[in-house]
């Protein structure tokens, strides 16, 4: 009976998010969907060509795939340096030093400044690192600075966010476990290795796929870090480039071609990240 | 022996921690020191910024007083930016946490295969990256009349819907239905229900949302940039940092740092100001999402 009387609520409770829900959401995307089939400059002209657009960058568009293979190499290394740092800061921070709210402020703090403020806020800072150490600005096309210097921009921000995780991992861990632990002989290592991290293995996963998702999905950073370059964009940036830069009468088409596969790929992500923690959820 | 045994012990504790210590100590200032370079070379003089003098401290030569301030933000009209920032994060933040909240409650009490579509398709928004709907919804809000500031918040609502919608649901499944029957009861309509009974329940769960999205307003660059006039005089500070950051045609990196120091002052206020609450609803956000 209570929710009859609801039902007729919808106009109030719904609709109005469910209006902006169509307008940003629903109808971009399944037009997105659409127009990866077509050749476009605006969304009135739009042509049907087929797959034409997917058979292009997926064999000719040598940007594309660079973009595609250096966001994979960028997203392994960030993972495991973001994570193994994090975790270390939070084994640090977890040990009753004084300090450590002063010190948990601090790491965290990268995390609020939006990536673009960022990037900018680093720029100089890396160019004047590579220019003492190598005599060379950051885009010197030689060599990957830009790439390494987007990953610790990475690093500066994120770590501290997936240290609170890590530390509220920790901390859930029973003391009297740890306790046991020590009474029966254990070295801090094997208390390591045997203990705290399987016990912090829920937070492992949910850390692995935020970083995942984070490295994958990086649009703000890179462009005020390295601008817009073959040498150095992402896939993110990648897209926007071929969307808005694009010099030949197809770019539209094969940037919101690039779009889906790019939403598939992030999509597959997700679907493995789900598969895994209802799985360990089931163990636990 | 025993008590050789426990000094040793003891030593060994306090030089691990004293250790720790150090290090953490460094790590503090290495996570500190972009910061404190950036507010320093934004009173630098343009001849002492050139590239690789970034390290460099302000000497009295170099000192350039507040004028990177105040040349700067007239140049990329700062001060017009922030005051356009407060106002649409301020106006998003309340849509979003007021309208999410009362569709999130209704789709999980009114069970129809409608609701299910309806709350399955603001998941699966979740998943998908900016750059697929990008360009059509940029093109949309144009044909629409949306290219401003109140088409930006529709814009705001409709995306950030997904996850909102998602976590307001999860809490709501918590809160115990007898209450809420009990209200209707006493002759409550689902209107006075929600304000009286609900959504005092949910206070904790919109304090953590509010934060997730005012972080993600605030330091959002590409939908604003896509969606107001690139002419207009409506901008926000990233689109206003991106001017004077030299991809637009104007190089001037003292302008450029004084401006990233306005807009990181505000960010850090928010944050000392709510550490508490941020710090625990980005860890919630991070577990629910």
């Amino acid at each position: 009976m209570n929710s009859k009387s609801l039902k007729k609520y919808f106009p109030i409770f719904v609709l109005p998010t469910l209006i902006a829900f169509i307008i940003a959401f629903v109808i971009p995307f399944i037009m997105g969907i659409y127009l990866s089939f077509c050749k476009f400059n605006t969304i009135r002209d739009a042509t049907f060509v087929g797959i034409k657009n997917y058979v292009y960058i997926l064999t000719k568009d040598e940007n594309f795939i660079n973009a595609l293979l250096r966001t994979t190499k960028f997203t392994i290394i960030s993972v495991i340096l973001i994570n193994v740092g994090a975790f270390a800061l939070a084994l640090l921070l977890t040990k009753k030093i004084p300090g450590t709210n002063i010190f948990r402020t601090i790491f965290f703090m990268p995390n609020l400044i939006g990536g673009l403020v960022l990037g900018f806020i680093w720029k100089e800072i890396l160019n004047t690192v590579f220019l003492k150490t190598t005599g060379r600005p950051m885009t010197y096309t030689g060599a990957d600075y830009g790439f390494w210097g987007l990953l610790v921009v990475m690093c500066w921000q994120l770590m501290g966010y997936m240290m609170i995780i890590y530390i509220a991992g920790i901390q859930n861990i029973p003391e009297d476990v740890l306790e046991a632990a020590k009474i029966d002989g254990a070295t801090p290592f094997q208390i390591l290795y045997k203990i705290t991290i399987p016990l912090v293995m829920p937070s492992v996963t949910i850390c692995l796929f935020l970083t995942i998702s984070n490295s994958f999905k990086l649009y703000d950073q890179n462009y005020a870090l390295n601008g817009i370059s073959p040498k150095t964009n992402l896939v993110a940036l990648d897209i926007y480039n071929t969307f808005y830069n694009g010099s030949s009468p197809y770019s539209e088409g094969r940037a919101q071609a690039k779009a889906v596969i790019f939403f598939l790929i992030v999509a597959c992500i997700t679907f493995a990240q789900l598969r895994l923690t209802r799985s360990k959820e089931v163990e636990s | 022996m025993e008590t050789e045994k426990m000094k040793s012990q003891r030593i060994h504790r306090m030089i691990a921690s004293t250790v720790s210590f150090i290090i953490l100590v460094s790590c503090a200032i290495v996570f500190l020191a972009p910061i404190v370079i950036v507010v320093m070379n934004s009173f630098k003089k343009k001849v002492f910024l050139r590239a690789g003098m970034a390290f460099d401290l302000v000497t009295k030569e170099s000192f350039y007083g507040w004028k990177n301030y105040i040349n700067g933000a007239k140049r990329v009209e700062m001060f017009t930016a922030v005051k356009w920032s407060l106002i649409i994060t301020v106006c998003a933040v309340v849509v979003i946490v007021l309208f999410t909240s009362m569709t999130a409650w209704y789709l999980t009490r009114v069970k129809s295969k409608i609701t299910s579509i309806i709350f399955y398709s603001f998941v699966f928004s979740m998943i998908v990256p900016f750059q697929m709907v990008m360009f059509p919804m940029a093109s949309l809000a144009d044909m629409l009349g949306l290219n401003t500031p109140f088409g930006l918040i529709v814009m705001y609502v409709g995306f950030g819907a997904g996850q909102c919608v998602f976590m307001f649901g999860g809490f709501v499944k918590a809160i115990p239905f007898d209450v809420e029957e009990a209200a209707m009861i006493d002759g409550c309509n689902p209107i006075q229900t929600f304000f009286r009974v609900v959504a005092p329940m949910l206070k904790p769960t919109m304090i953590t949302i509010a934060i997730l999205e005012t972080m993600w307003v605030w330091n959002d660059y590409l939908l604003p940039y896509l969606i107001l006039p690139r002419t207009g005089k409506i901008k926000t500070i990233p689109i206003a940092i991106d001017a004077c950051s030299g991809s637009h045609g104007v190089t001037e990196l003292g302008w450029l740092m004084a401006m990233l120091v306005i807009a990181i002052i505000p960010i850090i206020l928010f944050y000392l100001l709510c550490q508490k609450h941020i710090i625990k609803g980005v860890a919630a956000g991070a577990v629910k999402g």
